[in-house]
């Protein structure tokens, strides 16, 4: 294994041998200065990419991806610097270009297109006035009418096939798909030679993200535009890229032609990325009883899906066993008729959810699943009864939700708790661990100080985290950790069920496969029925026994996870089992 | 849009109502008797005194005043004042002098310190920035009567840049040092606000996006900069309309500036009821006008916002 892609190999591929490659980044260095000192991001990073090929840098958050793409551009965040080695475009060294030269590049010869389409559009400036002052910057058009038949123009091609009457609108009056297709608009307005993409779908639906994927692969080979990919799920990047480069803490770990290496990769890192990217996993989550057996697998053959390493035939059965004998025995959570009808200032009713209905079999795992605006967390939201039902029966333990008493309603809560999707945003920054997880049990006044503190640790063990944390605060701690925390305090009470609302959405592969790990061995030794809400087909594969899809707030189709994965009934199904990036390659023995 | 203007406007009669009533007790509930202050050392005849009540009304009950001073506000009557002139008349000359000392004051805010707030964001950390800030620090730790002190010394006495007092009719030539002086105390928190904000905008993700499109910075600063960070600014702005009419009523006794602030104050201190009442009444007006107008800017400035009809 080598640590860079090797140029001849490359060329001999795919060009020309005299052909001098678009962009050539050899041992790239970045550093931010912080108070500790100097921090160094990128690490040594060199890739070659040639005329009309596509590459894919793929590493979780903090690998550095996103610094290096910010590093081309020469828009480095903050106090940071490329503080060593070469970035030559078209021969031309962009390390050791002024901010001003910079300027003539960006846009022209280098479009960009950034993560989030949410933040990346200014708030208070019309969409074709942000996509003409692109044209206008970059000198592709002069005089109002030209700019603006130009804007008309990218935007069409981009996909906004009502460019023309939007122009005058909003960033807030757009969808989240539109606008990415609005920032894909401006990236390639000047008909750069290299497009940046830089996570482009990441906050997408998973439809929305194949539709616009496609797409931008079908205008790049019209225009003959170099693709450079920044992204963390190995599966996409393995579709939409001939070329990839693993990045792992700053540094180049392997690259390659992408097949090449997710069928056989060579790096420890590399495999456990494959082993633990669910898109490519093919069974549900086995429970193992140690989280230290579930790492052992993870690094195991790339083709092993998690769990694979024990008997996967033999577990496998006894999951279907437990689910069977789940089924006979009365239901954790019964939903009938469900609707949630919504009133809309001006414009009348929306129907949220609208006639849902489902069991859940105790200690088992259903997940509903759906894009964004399906109704599946109002779902999770009337369960918890943090919303009102307009109509229909949540029947939970045997109680009809509608008719407890307030007293009941609490005693209830400390059977079924929440976890939600923002480890960030769901822990409160000015308590300590050890006070976040023990609050549900101050809240229902079990037991006494000592043995609140002796829950805490044990759930802290529970989770897999050092009992050490119990005094620090959430601030110190990395995602992962986080979310393990908020479900440490959701099991405090000894729950039944656990709502798990995009639980896992937030996080990077890696610490996904590990929560998810957790989830099953928790189910396994408390015998949790869980609620799992999320918009990741790939996740519901590995950690669901049933799976109820929803659709513009209606259950378009509900059966046993291996039914929906194997022989889904609905067109919609199939959509969304198709737009699972990755879910078409074939992984080699 | 229009229907919200007027709920607005509906929504100012209760807060009007409040206010009137409550100045109308303060006043009514001050210690001493302003009429027998009006003749100082001397003991005035108690007809006189009687006579004099009874014009002003000061012998009937606190609500039966208060209601007589309503009924006339109705009638566009806003009373008389000690000296005799109607309230009106003496608003009519003192208001327009306060209005240009606010509009001068209120300028000199904005260009001054959104301009300084914008460098220092921009370059923060700088010289630029670390003086700026240690200058506000002091403007805002002087109370405003040190800084109008200190600057009519050193500005109008000794160097003789201006004029040490506002002279008849306040031209606006006479007017600038008090508006400069008015605006120090509000001067650091908007250079502070501007800052800030302009710090976190330049930090936003359609910053880095408007530069990669190929912007020169030259552009991204007025167009993707200042005016997303002008939005908080404008807030302050209108919250502190109130505590620039505080300062006005000091400026305008450091530089006897023939305005409302200085006739305020002196109309507090005889106990003048009806000229108090209509003087502060006018200026709850004028700062919910104030308001009001800002809220409709937020419109313009931010596309997102729409209003309820």
């Amino acid at each position: 294994m080598t640590s860079t892609v090797n140029g001849s190999d490359v060329q001999q591929s795919t060009t020309g041998a005299e052909e001098r490659p678009i962009l050539e980044v050899k041992d790239l260095e970045v550093a931010f200065n912080t108070q500790e000192g100097k921090v160094t991001a990128v690490d040594g990073v060199s890739f070659t990419l040639y005329r009309g090929q596509s590459l894919a840098i793929v590493g979780e958050s903090g690998s550095g991806k996103s610094t290096t793409a910010h590093a081309i551009i020469n828009l480095l965040p903050g106090t940071g610097h490329i503080a060593g080695g070469q970035i030559l475009l078209d021969g031309q060294d962009l390390a050791k270009t002024s901010q001003r030269d910079m300027e003539s590049i960006r846009g022209r010869k280098i479009g960009f297109v950034p993560q989030d389409p949410m933040s990346n559009l200014n708030p208070v400036w019309s969409i074709g006035f942000q996509v003409e002052e692109a044209i206008r910057a970059n000198g592709i058009a002069t005089g109002r009418k030209e700019v603006k038949a130009r804007a008309i123009e990218v935007l069409k091609q981009a996909g906004l096939q009502d460019a023309d009457r939007r122009l005058k609108q909003f960033p807030h009056q757009f969808s989240g798909g539109m606008r990415q297709r609005v920032l894909i608009g401006m990236g390639l307005a000047a008909d750069p030679q290299l497009l940046i993409a830089d996570e482009p779908t990441s906050a997408l639906d998973v439809t929305v993200q194949r539709v616009i994927l496609d797409h931008l692969e079908s205008l790049t080979r019209e225009l003959g535009t170099t693709l450079l990919f920044i992204t963390h799920d190995l599966g996409l990047a393995a579709e939409r890229a001939e070329q990839l480069v693993v990045m792992y803490k700053g540094k180049v770990v392997e690259s390659g032609p992408s097949l090449q290496i997710l069928q056989n990769p060579q790096h420890p890192y590399t495999q456990r990325l494959v082993a633990a990217a669910p898109s490519l996993a093919s069974r549900r989550i086995q429970a193992t009883g140690s989280v230290s057996a579930a790492e052992a697998s993870m690094s195991e053959d790339a083709a092993a899906a998690a769990g694979d390493t024990i008997d996967l035939i033999a577990t496998a059965e006894a999951r279907h066993e437990a689910v069977e004998a789940a089924a006979s025995k009365a239901p954790a959570i019964v939903v009938e008729n469900l609707t949630k009808v919504f009133k809309i200032r001006g414009s009348g009713e929306f129907t949220a959810v609208d006639d849902v209905s489902f069991q859940i079999p105790k200690g088992t795992t259903m997940a509903l699943v759906g894009e964004s605006g399906s109704g599946k967390s109002t779902v999770a939201k009337m369960l918890l009864k943090l919303e009102d039902a307009t109509s229909g029966k949540i029947i939970v333990g045997g109680k009809d939700l509608e008719k407890v008493s307030r007293s009941e309603l609490f005693e209830l809560r400390s059977r079924m708790q929440p976890v939600f999707q923002d480890p960030y945003g769901s822990l409160n920054p000015l308590r300590n661990i050890g006070n976040t997880i023990a609050e549900p049990l101050y809240t229902h006044k079990v037991g006494d100080t000592a043995s609140r503190r002796a829950r805490v640790l044990e759930l802290l063990d529970q989770v897999s985290l050092p009992r050490t944390l119990v005094g620090r605060y959430p601030n110190e701690l990395s995602g992962g950790q986080r979310q393990r925390i908020a479900i440490a305090r959701a099991l405090a009470l000894k729950p039944e069920i656990v709502v798990l609302d995009e639980a896992v959405s937030a996080l990077d592969v890696l610490v996904q496969a590990q929560i998810l790990r957790l989830l099953a061995d928790l189910q396994a030794e408390l015998d949790l029925t869980y609620l799992f809400i999320t918009h990741d087909l790939a996740v519901v594969r590995v950690i669901a026994d049933h799976v109820a899809v929803m659709q513009k707030g209606r259950i378009v189709e509900s059966a046993t996870t291996d039914e929906v994965f194997d022989n889904p009934k609905e067109q919609y199904t199939k959509d969304l089992l198709a737009a699972i990036p990755g879910a078409n390659l074939k992984l080699g023995a | 849009m229009a229907g919200y203007i007027l709920r607005r406007l509906l929504q100012a009669i209760p807060v009007l109502l409040g206010t009137t009533f409550l100045i109308y007790f303060m006043v009514f509930a001050m210690p001493g008797d302003p009429i027998v202050a009006l003749f100082g050392e001397k003991t005035p005849p108690p007809q006189v005194l009687e006579a004099v009540r009874e014009r002003y009304n000061l012998d009937k009950p606190f609500i039966v005043q208060y209601l007589l001073f309503l009924g006339g506000i109705f009638q566009g009557d806003l009373g008389i004042s000690f000296s005799g002139e109607p309230v009106s008349d003496i608003l009519a000359r003192t208001f327009p002098v306060t209005l240009r000392l606010a509009l001068l004051s209120t300028l000199f805010l904005m260009v001054g310190g959104i301009l300084i707030g914008l460098i220092s964001g921009l370059r923060k950390g700088g010289i630029f920035d670390a003086s700026a800030l240690v200058v506000s620090l002091i403007l805002i730790s002087l109370p405003i009567f040190v800084i109008g002190f200190v600057a009519q010394f050193v500005f109008a006495i000794q160097l003789g840049w201006f004029r040490t007092t506002v002279g008849p009719g306040a031209p606006w030539g006479d007017l600038v040092l008090p508006a400069i002086v008015l605006a120090a105390g509000s001067f650091a928190q908007i250079v502070r606000l501007t800052r800030s904000s302009v710090i976190e905008t330049d930090g936003q993700d359609f910053v880095r996006t408007a530069a990669s499109k190929g912007l020169s910075r030259r552009r991204i600063v007025p167009v993707h900069i200042l005016r997303n960070s002008l939005i908080p600014v404008v807030t302050y702005l209108a919250v502190d309309f109130g505590v620039l009419m505080v300062g006005a009523t000091v400026t305008e006794g450091i530089f006897n500036v023939p305005g409302v602030g200085n006739t305020l104050y002196q109309a507090i201190i005889r106990g003048e009821g009806p000229t108090v009442v209509s003087f502060v009444t006018v200026m709850v007006l004028i700062y919910l006008v104030v308001n009001l107008l800002v809220d409709l800017l937020y419109a313009v400035l931010d596309p997102r916002i729409r209003y309820a009809k």
